[in-house]
């Protein structure tokens, strides 16, 4: 399907062709993002901010454009983050199955081969995702936690501008139809 | 229903995996020891990729360092490194050891107690999250790692394990906002709660303002929490800050001051260590001369004697007055002549080394009114009486040509009366002076005249009986 930069919002959800991906790809790619953010800022501190499981989700999620394919994958790769982590198993679990279920929703109704949705997408997501977490810590866990909205809204544009970087990567691991 | 199932599937489906995730997160909420199985297979899976990963960046840089930039300096390099670490946390338990007054007995407490007991261990991943302080580390159950134990390098603490599977163990920082461990200060000896911030540096909460802790002062752990043993590093206290209900206190780590290791120890099982003694207020301090042309002591005075309590104060003023008239305690045969004690009680002669007893012309050490031991027998044999008096002579021997020189004021006598011994003061006659006898000329005491009782009772009678008078003649018999 060529791109038409005029057209972002489909006019059906026909028009927005659904991308396939081997089996694997579902194994390895959210399997290396967590490794990714375990063990790279053991020697690269200042990469802590990128939060690849989200970024991955993301993707997954807006070019399945499936909500149940996308909630499914997000649950699964926050209950792994949460494994991984000292939080309570769910917090990150509940967030991503939440931000896999929308980014689905929104994948089905814009073009989410244009890099410049591909960025807004992205430091949406990541507030929401970050602000979804807070607001759980606070009311579910109890914990006295401060939202930042500026250094958010910072770690938001970074995180979307290394996820055009990273989705351009990933549209390469499709199968072609 | 089918078609409200169909039509509604996405929205059930989620709200299904929300409260099954709602359920778990309540349920490990509670229990964190609960729904382990989850945390222990994604822990397994993401172990072995990690270990390769980490053993392949080692295996790469090592052969980039070892045989490409430099052979053997690299390998001596970190032996030496290794066996530094090693001392030094011998060389911090010796120093605690030693420093006990009794150093027989830590000889003897070194000897029984050995160093804790560690197992070595490297980070090999970090936590999930953006700001977690949550690292893992390569020693599990299967090395003997259990929940709850303290790690550490020698350079101080670290953090504590929170979780132990069986190939790896989750450490918590003490960076983490939810790490706490109870600290002690090396010189104030105040014990705090120390809390991680998620800042490289850390504060020591519930320390009372009235508390003194300075900048620059040592942290050790003070084994109130069971976790770390007592005597431990933590770090140095940068600043010190009053807070809304206790004091403020920052400290900087000292086991990450070289940022997040790569090598810790775990310990098995901790030994209580002492924490080093910082200098103690009441040791004796050395006080130099005090500049010429100070006018608030008397001229020709020796360096005063080293500040201490009032028994080194009293000791140095009889020490002195012995000196002075050469005179060995405890080395005279009895029956000697004791030294002339009332030169304490003279201003003018406790210049020469001693400090002044109080007011001038009278003796502090003993109150007033006190009534004396009759049986009490001092040196040379004579009766004790109020310190800063000297015995009569007995009976038959000649008055103490030094008697009247500085005589003590008569107990009682107002105290506007000049000291009888004064130098300046004249000499008048039937004054009672020491033994009774009336004072001469300076340096010299007249004999009585027979048959005059003396105005002031003889000491050895007012000791025996305050409110008696003079025996006939004056004389003390014995």
């Amino acid at each position: 399907m060529t791109y038409s930069g005029e057209r972002i919002l489909l006019s059906s959800q026909r028009e927005g062709q659904v991308s396939r991906f081997r089996k694997w790809v579902f194994l390895v790619v959210p399997l290396v993002a967590i490794l990714f953010q375990v063990y790279v800022p053991m020697f690269f501190p200042f990469l802590s901010f990128l939060e690849m499981p989200l970024l991955v989700v993301v993707y997954f999620a807006i070019m399945r454009r499936s909500q149940i394919s996308g909630l499914m994958v997000g649950a699964l790769v926050g209950l792994a983050q949460d494994s991984l982590s000292k939080n309570p198993l769910g917090m990150f679990g509940i967030v991503k199955t939440l931000v896999g279920y929308f980014a689905a929703s929104v994948g089905v109704r814009l073009d989410v081969e244009h890099g410049l949705i591909r960025l807004l997408l992205g430091f949406f997501f990541f507030v929401f995702h970050q602000f979804l977490y807070w607001v759980m810590s606070r009311a579910l866990l109890g914990q006295q936690m401060t939202f930042d909205w500026p250094h958010t809204a910072m770690l938001a544009a970074l995180n979307a501008v290394v996820g055009v970087a990273l989705f351009h990567f990933l549209d390469k691991l499709k199968e072609r139809a | 229903m089918e078609s409200l199932l169909n039509r509604y599937r996405n929205i059930t489906v989620l709200l299904l995996v929300i409260m099954a995730q709602l359920v778990l997160l309540a349920v490990s909420a509670k229990n964190p020891d609960d729904v382990r199985f989850i945390r222990i297979w994604t822990v397994t899976a993401v172990t072995p990729v990690a270990r390769i990963i980490e053993g392949l960046r080692g295996g790469s840089t090592g052969f980039l360092h070892n045989y490409i930039v430099l052979h053997d300096t690299n390998q001596e390099n970190q032996r030496l490194r290794s066996e530094l670490d090693r001392m030094k946390m011998e060389n911090v338990f010796l120093k605690n050891e030693l420093n006990t007054s009794d150093r027989a007995k830590a000889i003897q407490v070194f000897q029984q107690h050995t160093p804790s007991k560690t197992v070595a261990a490297t980070i090999i991943f970090t936590g999930a999250g953006s700001n977690s302080k949550v690292v893992f580390v390569d020693r599990g159950t299967m090395s003997g790692v259990q929940r709850g134990m303290a790690v550490v390098t020698p350079d101080g603490i670290v953090g504590k394990v929170i979780a132990a599977y069986p190939t790896a163990s989750q450490v918590l920082l003490i960076t983490d906002p939810d790490f706490a461990a109870g600290v002690v200060t090396e010189k104030s000896q105040v014990h705090g709660t120390l809390k991680g911030q998620g800042t490289p540096q850390c504060k020591v909460d519930y320390v009372a303002f009235e508390e003194k802790v300075e900048p620059g002062e040592w942290v050790y752990t003070s084994g109130d929490d069971r976790i770390f043993p007592r005597g431990f590093r933590v770090g140095v206290v940068k600043a010190v800050r009053p807070g809304q209900s206790f004091k403020e206190i920052l400290v900087e780590p000292s086991g990450m001051q070289r940022g997040l290791v790569e090598d810790v120890l775990i310990l098995i099982e901790g030994v209580h260590q002492r924490i080093p003694d910082a200098p103690s207020g009441m040791q004796p301090i050395y006080i130099a001369a005090p500049p010429p042309g100070n006018e608030s002591k008397p001229a020709g005075a020796a360096v005063p004697a080293p500040v201490g309590t009032e028994a080194d104060r009293l000791r140095s003023q009889y020490q002195a007055l012995g000196e002075e008239q050469k005179h060995t305690y405890g080395e005279n045969p009895p029956g000697a002549k004791p030294p002339d004690f009332t030169r304490l009680a003279n201003p003018g002669a406790a210049g020469q080394g001693a400090y002044p007893l109080g007011p001038a012309g009278k003796n502090t050490a003993s109150p007033a009114g006190t009534p004396p031991n009759p049986g009490a027998v001092g040196q040379g044999g004579y009766p004790l009486g109020p310190p800063g008096k000297s015995a009569p002579p007995p009976a038959g021997k000649p008055p103490n040509p030094e008697a009247g020189k500085n005589s003590p004021p008569v107990p009682g006598a107002p105290p506007a009366a000049p000291p009888a011994a004064s130098p300046a003061a004249p000499a008048k006659t039937g004054t009672g002076g020491q033994g009774g006898y009336p004072l001469g000329p300076p340096g010299k005491s007249a004999p009585p005249p027979a048959g005059t009782p003396a105005k002031n009772p003889p000491d050895a009678a007012r000791r025996l009986n305050p409110s008696a008078g003079t025996p006939a003649g004056g004389q003390i018999r014995r």
